[in-house]
């Protein structure tokens, strides 16, 4: 079995060095010396791989996590990709560590349908948490397999070995050194993961948990780092899609029509532009290819079509016209967490009594590069079986698999998707549709074709986070105590991954349908909608909004899709960032009724909550949580009591918020300062201090960066953001700060000051072996807008509910 | 019809014949996709992001909307990749440096244009005389094309700001 393994993972490298000689493929300089060394891996007599065990079918040749080649050369083959937050970086610390070498000893493949495990989708902050401690244990499990081979080689116990970078020897004083790779020479040995092999205690800890810089920042410092955009294979073509019109006389796009069928196309400019190749068009996706980048844009310029209007969506952009429609939308109400009964409750309350509601907008992921992909078809499959390459900056090469060969009409096993770093990644953003888009264009002129988006396709096309508004009802009893809390969220869904080509743009434009929609959404819509209070009655009833017409089954009604809302799915932190919006914010508004101090309020009620499942009954709350009050006072203290007076606007103001991320992850309390200049309406957001709690710390300069991109990126939603549209289609597709467009934020509106606390929980690892580490990558971003939309009110004494907080809504409320 | 152009300019010190069908093509094309200086990113195309800046007979430019008929011949161009490289006699330029001793990015898409912007800002300002580390609010009002001409903006989406900004003030000395 072993060898059998070895031997077609052998062939299978072998194979891959000869069919890119033979299709004439050259890889992009990384991913060239990144199979060259792997073949030459697997040319040597000796190998030692640590399989994962996670395929749910037999073991396969690309289950194999960790390798260590005859020199010596340790790799870590992930499933789960680098999105630019530094998970890669963290991942060599937890298999350096124990390993006894240095991260720099640590080859790093990851997201490659064709050598990394299946590991799903990397999103959701849960690459750290979920993916951590497995190869912590793969690399546990690998050197527990090196003791044993040292202590038979070395004739010593295990007991009296000690590891010291890359070696084995005999005591503290490493007597008769042997390398790792000395001690497999002449085998071939294949273990699979032992969950059970020892793994280091916290204490032991040399290299997790220590700022190691970043391994991928020298190569983006220096400009040799390759992004997505940067592969180039021999033969390649330009594409680009034409989904927005131009208008040579004002230089601008307008969108098509969200429901538009083809009716026909004139591509008579295009075709006078030097390097013209071809006009790809299938049903209703059209594109063009070039043979020089320039081309393609001039090309698309010059192509255009004639759409037949299908139905306007339910709404524009316009908070009044869209909070209604989303109202009007519902496909499914499903109540997720219940404590008590608030109507009875509510009507003996015996204090104030408040209602309050809250809105938040469409919005962008926006990355500054906008998505590209590379895509070679072929008319017939290489030695490998494979007929389809792309170069994705997907966040699930083995989901994007499945939909390319779907969209293509190939076997899923013909396709071969390679994960490369794009641009920024914050969510399900256009990476997918764009390799689909790429991989229709080179199907049909029989040639690689690299498509980059241009920014109106990603302001105008990329899947967005959706509109929610929440109605909050509470009350409060003569001695400041809660009565009742209950809050009413309408959301459309928050994810539309593929799987099927029906969740991609070119799949729905192509005639393939999404799949169901979710009767009842869990953790999507409604992340952190839950509240980690414990009040003595709680009521949480979502409506889910359906962004295309659909039966009572969730499935699509009729033959195409017709959209209701712009596409919508996941964007950092997905309903959690609106639902602590309304939370918080009503929590303040408690906080203010019952005159009480914000932060002694919350740790009066702070607890535990056992979250829904689907299909299962509503949360309930549990005990008190003493570790959410430690966040909250370590927050409270760095921030101080008091405020200093305004430097740039007219008043200041300052504001809490708290929450779990996803109820029963990482804590995060937040501070924010503002000031707010009466006569313009504008709020710098001076300072902001969060106090952070995620288990195990990792690397805590890479957390401390995340955490200060949630709060700046938090700021930007919170007081620019937001997508325009009208019932046809997107209107705001560039950068601008002019109405209708989606700028995000400059350098002149960061904070003066933002301020980290890290609470360590090293015994974490222990206690919670499954999930020692918590995610970083989004927690954060879901309490900023009630601590800023409460420090707003702390200033001018006006509730602001509608995000974003612009300048005119601020002037609105002080004059109203 | 479009016009074809050959031109010979210095891209990081390297005299290199560039040769477009259409004169109109903009710099960034030609740097990425014939010089090979993939450094030079694209952004937005429509110089609103910074991404696609470079330094082009000294004047800082956004390459994305700068045709290459504007770019006389014999030009200077200098791209993140001819700032500083590790195996260069001279290593990495202080501002590289200073990135990486912040960590000043995440993705760092943003980063090439930055940094070439904001070192010719500091080359600028050394050359008017002015080597004091300049304040925040002066680093963060460049990188936002306050009192700049033209206004150029530079933009970050993972929120690094707050690091680009001590990075930048570091390099202020280090140049």
């Amino acid at each position: 079995m072993t060898t059998t393994i070895r031997m077609n993972r052998r062939q299978f490298f072998e194979s891959l060095g000869k069919s890119s000689l033979v299709v004439g493929f050259n890889l992009s300089p990384v991913a060239a010396s990144l199979l060259a060394s792997e073949a030459h891996a697997a040319s040597a007599d000796s190998s030692f791989t640590i399989l994962s065990g996670i395929s749910s079918g037999p073991l396969s040749e690309n289950d194999a996590w960790i390798t260590i080649d005859h020199q010596g050369k340790i790799t870590l083959l992930s499933g789960k990709v680098e999105l630019g937050t530094g998970t890669q970086t963290a991942f060599m610390q937890i298999v350096a560590e124990e390993l006894y070498v240095d991260v720099s000893a640590i080859t790093y493949v990851q997201g490659d349908t064709s050598q990394t495990p299946d590991q799903g989708t990397t999103a959701g902050s849960k690459s750290v948490q979920t993916q951590g401690p497995l190869v912590r244990r793969a690399a546990a499990t690998a050197f527990q397999q090196l003791l044993s081979l040292a202590s038979a080689y070395l004739g010593a116990p295990s007991s009296q070995l000690v590891a010291q970078g890359g070696s084995i020897g005999v005591g503290t004083a490493m007597q008769h050194p042997t390398t790792y790779a000395k001690l497999f020479a002449g085998q071939q040995i294949s273990v699979p993961t032992n969950p059970a092999a020892p793994f280091k205690g916290a204490s032991q800890y040399t290299v997790v948990g220590q700022p190691v810089p970043r391994v991928d920042l020298f190569d983006k410092f220096t400009g040799k780092f390759t992004y997505v955009s940067d592969v180039v294979v021999p033969g390649m073509l330009h594409g680009r899609v034409v989904r927005n019109d131009y208008n040579s006389s004002t230089g601008l796009y307008k969108s098509k029509p969200k429901n538009a069928t083809f009716q026909s196309l004139d591509d008579s400019a295009a075709r006078t532009v030097p390097g013209f190749v071809k006009t790809v068009q299938k049903q209703n996706f059209v594109g063009v290819v070039a043979t020089t980048e320039w081309g393609a844009i001039q090309a698309a310029r010059g192509v255009h079509v004639t759409w037949q209007s299908g139905a306007a969506l339910a709404s524009d952009s316009n908070e009044a016209d869209l909070l209604p429609a989303l109202k009007s939308q519902i496909y499914a109400t499903s109540t997720q967490e219940v404590v008590g009964n608030v109507v009875t409750a509510y009507a003996a309350a015996t204090g104030p009594k408040l209602t309050d509601t809250f809105y938040s907008p469409y919005q962008m992921h926006g990355s500054v590069g906008p998505c590209c992909a590379v895509a070679s078809v072929t008319s017939a499959a290489d030695d490998n079986g494979i007929q389809a390459t792309v170069w994705s900056g997907t966040q699930g090469v083995y989901p994007l698999q499945q939909a390319v060969a779907q969209i293509l009409g190939l076997a899923q096993s013909a396709v071969r998707i390679i994960y490369v770093e794009g641009a920024g990644c914050y969510g399900h953003s256009g990476a997918d549709d764009v390799a689909v888009d790429a991989a229709l264009m080179s199907q049909a002129v029989g040639a690689p074709v690299r498509v980059q988006w241009m920014r109106q396709d990603e302001h105008g096309w990329e899947p967005l986070g959706p509109a929610m508004a929440h109605t909050m009802i509470g009350a409060l009893n003569a001695d400041g105590s809660v009565a009742s809390w209950s809050q009413e969220v309408w959301t459309p869904p928050h994810s539309s991954r593929p799987g099927g080509a029906g969740s991609l743009l070119a799949g729905q434009e192509t005639g393939s349908l999404p799949p169901n929609l979710p009767t009842a959404p869990v953790n999507q819509g409604t992340r952190n909608a839950p509240v980690n209070y414990s009040f003595p009655a709680i009521k949480l009833t979502a409506h889910h909004v359906q962004p295309y017409l659909v039966n009572s089954h969730g499935a699509v009604a009729g033959t195409s899709v017709v959209n209701t809302f712009p596409r919508s799915s996941a964007l950092r932190s997905l309903g959690g960032m609106s639902n602590c919006f309304a939370n918080e914010s009503f929590i303040d508004e408690l906080v203010r009724a019952a005159h009480a101090d914000p932060v002694a309020f919350r740790n009066q009620y702070v607890c535990t909550l056992n979250p829904p499942s689907s299909g299962s009954a509503a949360a309930v709350p549990g005990g008190f949580d003493q570790r959410a009050a430690d966040a909250l006072n370590a927050m409270a203290a760095q921030a101080g009591t008091s405020l200093a007076p305004p430097t740039k606007g007219d008043v200041a103001g300052k504001g809490v918020s708290f929450a779990r991320y996803e109820t029963v992850e990482t804590y995060v309390a937040v501070y924010a300062e503002v000031e707010v200049t009466n006569a313009t309406g504008v709020v710098w957001v001076r300072r902001v201090v969060v106090a952070h709690d995620c288990g195990l710390i990792i690397n805590p300069d890479g957390l401390k960066n995340q955490i200060e991109g949630n709060v700046i990126q938090g700021i930007s939603r919170t007081l620019i953001e937001e997508v325009q549209f009208n019932t046809s289609g997107i209107t705001s597709l560039t950068w601008a700060f002019q109405v209708p467009n989606y700028p995000v934020i400059h350098f002149n509106q960061v904070p003066a000051s933002i301020e980290i606390v890290l609470l360590d929980h090293p015994e974490q690892l222990t206690q919670l072996p499954d999930t020692p580490a918590w995610g970083a990558g989004e927690p954060t971003i879901g309490p900023v807008a009630a601590a800023i939309a409460n420090a707003i009110y702390d200033a001018i004494g006006k509730r602001m509910t509608v995000l974003p907080i612009t300048p005119a809504r601020v002037v609105y409320a002080l004059t109203h | 019809m479009p016009t074809p152009l050959t031109l010979n300019i210095y891209v990081n010190n390297r005299l290199t014949t560039v040769s477009v069908q259409d004169e109109t093509e903009p710099l960034l094309y030609v740097l990425r996709n014939q010089v090979g200086t993939q450094a030079v990113r694209f952004g937005c195309g429509l110089a609103q992001c910074g991404a696609c800046t470079v330094i082009l007979n000294g004047v800082t430019t956004r390459s994305c909307v700068t045709a290459l008929d504007k770019v006389p011949d014999g030009s200077q161009v200098t791209t993140l990749e001819g700032l500083g490289q590790p195996e260069s006699p001279n290593g990495l330029q202080g501002i590289q440096k200073a990135f990486l001793d912040n960590q000043a990015g995440q993705c760092a898409y943003c980063a090439s244009g930055i940094m070439m912007g904001s070192y010719n800002w500091l080359q600028g300002r050394r050359a008017a005389g002015n080597t004091a580390i300049p304040t925040d609010d002066e680093v963060k009002d460049f990188l936002s094309g306050i009192n700049q001409t033209p206004a150029f903006v530079y933009l970050c989406r993972c929120g690094s700001h707050m690091r680009i900004v001590k990075a930048i003030q570091q390099a202020s000395q280090e140049m």
